[in-house]
């Protein structure tokens, strides 16, 4: 933790153990309605989140990946309470959050911090970077002096030199500067857990190495939890323990990052993972996996949401949607051929072309 | 270059389809000056795809925008040459832009709704910009239009030409922006980073009917990206961009498999993948340099962890390392 | 003004950072000539106003039957002299504490209530943000001078009541600009953070709203001056505003219409300052637009 001056009596404050999660999701739920229904027309619904079931434990990173309208960034929102869920539970490490006996949203916030994709937007471009970051310690009632101080040691744990950046305006700093300025604005509540949406997503490659090198190291130093949402797949198995792919707003799978990546056993992970593009000149990808775009999650199919795309797809499909189960330690998955895909869907070329070992 | 008017079959063996040389390209505003590109010499042989691959700020969109010339002409400065199929672009009349673009070059973007104007069908645009380029009648542009989408790949072409630009999805819309830039049979397509804003799934079905579409039709590509697997998909040859200069260019699996500017070096070291679980990133250090007030010499020095006094003293010059390799690096002879 | 500008200056030799946002934009208004010359005149007027008693050279009220309708240049009256004899160069200088108060006032009282309405409005969004602006919407359908004119008649003339009648003409489209910029503001990433910092929502309506709304408003704000001048000079050559012998531009510009077939360059003055004062501070609200641009 911070060297001095601990900010919250919260701060060091682990209350359930290592084996409780240190967040419970269940069955969150968001629902945006596009056109208003009447005249015995049915509301169009657009099913943002519908119903996911996940933990994230004590000290890890859990990886969100999945494409556009699957639901990713909405999560982290439904998280922070920064849109109002339609249903579901949230609980953090054991209390309920916004229920009786349970912590309020205003607590929560403490704990759980956001950095955001867009280095620009989420930094306010009339405050100094110093100002900033001193925001959040001001607003949960520590000194001006004490936030700025707080201020400037986040700045030389993030790799700026106070001195030089504290008084700069965000205009003044390149994206991966303000990306810098963002986690130390996240970390100055000492949270802990941290939801990273896209936070790397918009940086130069060789930038991005930095920032991601950064975040491993904040990890290590205040024992933080990660939340780490990312449609690059790369950067995910190299940065998360857990991974969850999402599609269409709901869990498709979720397991240890390398059990997933070597063997999916969801068809759609198993299309994402070999529809990565190959840095092998000699084996180039030949097929493209699925066909067309993810389709938006309105008015969804009943049964099984992959089926229209899904190459294995069987009539039973169609008619239930699979719920999530075990399918191998630590490794859950919502499909019903999985066995299948498990066995003999192994994206066997992609393997032996990364890593010749 | 008096080859205008040769025939591509001749052509293929003869000379380029593009040549660029010493093309330097400065954007004037009020109160600085930024240098985007410092002096480019490329070359494009007939049916041969090349990928730009850079960082943002490196000049690789800039380059490709001025083989269209696709610039605002009253703030910018250009100097060098540049000629597609035996014609100076730079010394092109609005007159003779008009003809040359979309006939002998074509572009495609990263944002495919930029290419339509939302207010009329896709088809239409299509089939008017095959009327006013070839002087068919209109049946033969909707005929033309409906060929292409068939040559896209677009499913149940007929109907989606009857589409709005709005109506299309993502990788729907940047089908039919392919089909339109093909519309004129270009013999060069610029594809300024088509695939970036696309869902994984959906980048790779684009790779892939690029490819296909290269080969059939025998285009000429140059390819703009910052990702270097999708360079790696696409490309014949690759072309690494570093503040407004190429510093390495070679075959695909050259520059994949063996860099040797410390730049590319860097790129392929910093790239998370599972290799690297556990361990820290090579990352390269700092950050890109101000285009408006580049260093002496070698642009990467300032992060090279090889640079030494020499590197700073003057702009390297290409070093070749096989028959089409090169890096421009001070540290090659040593 | 000055003060300010030095202000600004002060703070910008050391190394750039410390300058601040206002000195840069302060520092960046003094580069643009248009903006500085009208800043100029603007202060030369208000200085003009804030002077009067000791610059002009004889009493505004004085009157003398003798010297009616004198043309420019003639002695003892450098610009000539109105229908009662008086020197209207006096009453012009006289007139400019008037006018300007009745043109700025209720542009400065309007801001203060608009933007208020506006970014709460804004800021809470939802059916809140729809019932308040309906009700602005109502006022926006009658044309500005006729909602003037009939709010003034209605109260009353007199000074007091055309100011607030000004005032209330001036609400709905500050009203409406600040709710604009601020939904916009609302929706952008920064705010989302401070929400996530646990902040409540009057603490980052103070922090992260205010200052990125207030500007724009504050540019628009002055733009409006200009109108509201001219709408104040209307109401008192209607004879709803300033009474005579007061000396207000508007109202002299009245009782000197008979005047333009005798004397037209003396009856045209009082026009030529509202459209001078006007001018200026539009050509420095599009100077201040530009300057706070941040980006450039």
């Amino acid at each position: 933790m911070m060297t001095s001056q601990p900010l919250s009596r919260h701060a060091d404050l682990d209350r359930g153990g290592k084996a409780q999660p240190l967040l419970r999701v269940r069955d969150l739920k968001k629902h945006f309605i596009l056109a208003r229904g009447g005249f015995g027309r049915q509301a169009s619904r657009v099913h943002a989140v519908d119903g996911a079931d996940f933990d994230v434990f004590k000290g890890e990173t859990l990886g969100i990946v999945g494409e556009s309208g699957c639901g990713k960034s909405t999560t982290a929102r439904l998280l922070m309470h920064l849109l109002a869920a339609d249903g579901g539970e949230l609980v953090f490490d054991g209390d309920a959050i916004g229920r009786r006996g349970g912590i309020s949203v205003r607590e929560m916030r403490r704990q759980v911090q956001m950095v955001f994709q867009n280095s620009y937007a989420s930094l306010n471009p009339r405050m100094s970077v110093e100002d900033s970051i001193a925001f959040g310690p001001q607003v949960h009632g520590v000194s001006r002096r004490e936030s700025r101080l707080r201020a400037r040691r986040l700045l030389d744990q993030v790799g700026l030199s106070p001195s030089l950046f504290a008084h700069r305006y965000p205009h003044e700093l390149s994206g991966g500067q303000r990306q810098r300025v963002n986690i130390a604005r996240a970390l100055a509540l000492e949270p802990r857990l941290l939801i990273l949406d896209e936070a790397v997503s918009a940086l130069d490659k060789s930038v991005e190495a930095q920032v991601l090198n950064l975040l491993m190291d904040l990890k290590q130093e205040y024992g933080l939890t990660y939340l780490f949402i990312s449609h690059d797949l790369n950067v995910v198995r190299y940065i998360s323990d857990r991974v969850m792919v999402m599609y269409l707003g709901k869990v498709a799978e979720m397991g240890e990052v390398e059990a997933l990546y070597r063997a999916p056993a969801h068809p759609y992970t198993q299309a994402l993972l070999s529809a990565m593009p190959s840095m092998n000149p000699d084996q180039r990808t030949q097929q493209a996996p699925l066909a067309g775009d993810p389709p938006n999650p309105i008015d969804l199919p009943p049964g099984c949401r992959f089926c229209p795309r899904c190459p294995m797809v069987e009539d039973a499909c169609r008619v239930e949607e699979p719920a999530l189960e075990a399918c191998g330690t630590a490794h859950q998955v919502a499909c019903r051929r999985a066995d299948e895909v498990m066995a003999g869907a192994v994206p066997a070329k992609r393997l032996s072309e990364e890593n010749p070992i | 270059m008096t080859l205008a008017a040769a025939k591509p079959a001749a052509a293929a063996t003869q000379a380029p389809l593009v040549e660029i040389a010493d093309l330097t390209v400065r954007f004037r505003t009020p109160t600085r000056q930024a240098h985007a590109v410092n002096g480019v010499d490329l070359s494009l042989q007939h049916g041969e795809v090349l990928t730009i691959l850079g960082e943002s700020g490196s000049g690789k969109s800039v380059t490709l925008r001025t083989l269209m010339r696709l610039l605002p002409e009253r703030r910018t400065e250009l100097s060098g040459r540049v000629s597609v199929d035996g014609e100076d672009v730079l010394a092109m009349s609005q007159r003779q832009l008009i003809r040359f673009r979309g006939r002998t070059a074509s572009m495609i973007f990263q944002e495919p709704m930029l290419a339509f104007d939302p207010v009329y069908r896709i088809g239409e645009q299509i089939a008017e910009t095959v009327c006013r380029h070839e002087g068919v009648s209109r049946r033969e542009g909707m005929a033309r239009a409906l060929e292409l989408f068939e040559l896209v790949r677009i499913p149940s072409p007929q109907r989606r030409l009857a589409n709005y630009p709005h109506e299309l999805s993502g990788g729907m819309s940047q089908r039919a922006m392919i089909a339109l830039a093909l519309s004129c049979r270009p013999k060069l397509l610029l594809a300024d980073e088509p695939t970036t804003a696309l869902d994984a799934t959906v980048q790779i079905q684009i790779l892939l009917l690029l490819r296909d579409l290269q080969r059939e039709l025998g285009m000429s590509v140059i390819f703009v990206t910052h990702d270097m697997g999708v360079a790696n998909e696409i490309s014949d040859r690759i072309a690494v961009m570093y503040a407004g200069r190429i510093v390495e260019s070679g075959r695909v699996e050259e520059i994949i498999g063996q860099p040797r500017h410390p730049y590319t070096q860097g790129l392929m070291a910093s790239r998370a993948s599972e290799a690297q679980r556990g361990q820290r990133l090579q990352a390269i250090p700092g950050a890109p340099p101000d285009l408006a007030d580049l260093p002496h010499g070698c642009a990467f020095a300032p992060r090279c962890p090889q640079a030494t006094d020499e590197c700073l003293t003057a702009v390297p010059v290409a070093r070749t390392l096989s028959g089409s390799h090169w890096a421009a690096c001070c540290r090659l002879d040593a | 003004m000055t003060v300010t500008l030095d202000g600004g200056q002060a703070v910008a030799p050391v190394p750039a950072p410390v300058q601040g946002y206002w000195g840069a934009v302060f520092g960046r208004l003094r580069r643009d000539p248009v903006a500085l010359v009208s800043g100029i005149v603007l202060l030369l007027i208000v200085l003009a106003a804030v002077f009067a008693p000791w610059l002009a050279p004889a009493s505004p009220f004085q009157t003398s039957m003798l010297n009616r309708l004198q043309p420019i240049g003639s002695p003892g009256f450098p610009l000539g002299s109105d229908e009662l004899g008086r020197d209207v160069l006096s009453r012009l200088i006289h007139g400019a504490r008037l006018s300007l108060l009745i043109g700025v006032m209720p542009v400065i009282n309007a801001f203060v209530i608009g933007s208020a309405i506006g970014i709460v409005a804004g800021f809470v969004g939802g059916k809140t943000n729809s019932v308040i602006m309906r009700v602005i919407d109502v006022f926006y359908a009658f044309p500005a001078v006729l909602l003037a004119v009939a709010l003034a008649g209605a109260l009353g003339a007199g000074l007091v009541n055309s100011l607030l009648s000004l005032t209330v003409v001036f609400i709905p489209p500050i009203a409406r600009v600040a709710e604009s910029v601020t939904t916009q503001v609302r929706s952008v990433d920064y705010i989302e953070a401070a929400r996530a910092s646990g902040a409540r929502s009057l603490t980052i309506i103070r922090r992260h709203v205010l200052g990125n709304v207030l500007g724009p408003i504050f540019v628009y704000a002055t733009s409006l001056i200009s109108v509201s001048m001219i709408l104040a000079s209307g109401l008192s050559f209607l004879g709803l505003g300033a009474r005579p012998p007061m000396p207000e531009w508007g109202l002299m510009l009245n009782t000197m219409r008979d005047a333009i077939y005798v004397n037209p360059w003396v009856a045209v003055l009082p026009g030529m300052m509202i459209f001078t004062v006007s001018i200026c501070f539009n050509m420095l609200s599009d100077g201040l637009r530009s300057a706070m641009d941040v980006k450039l």
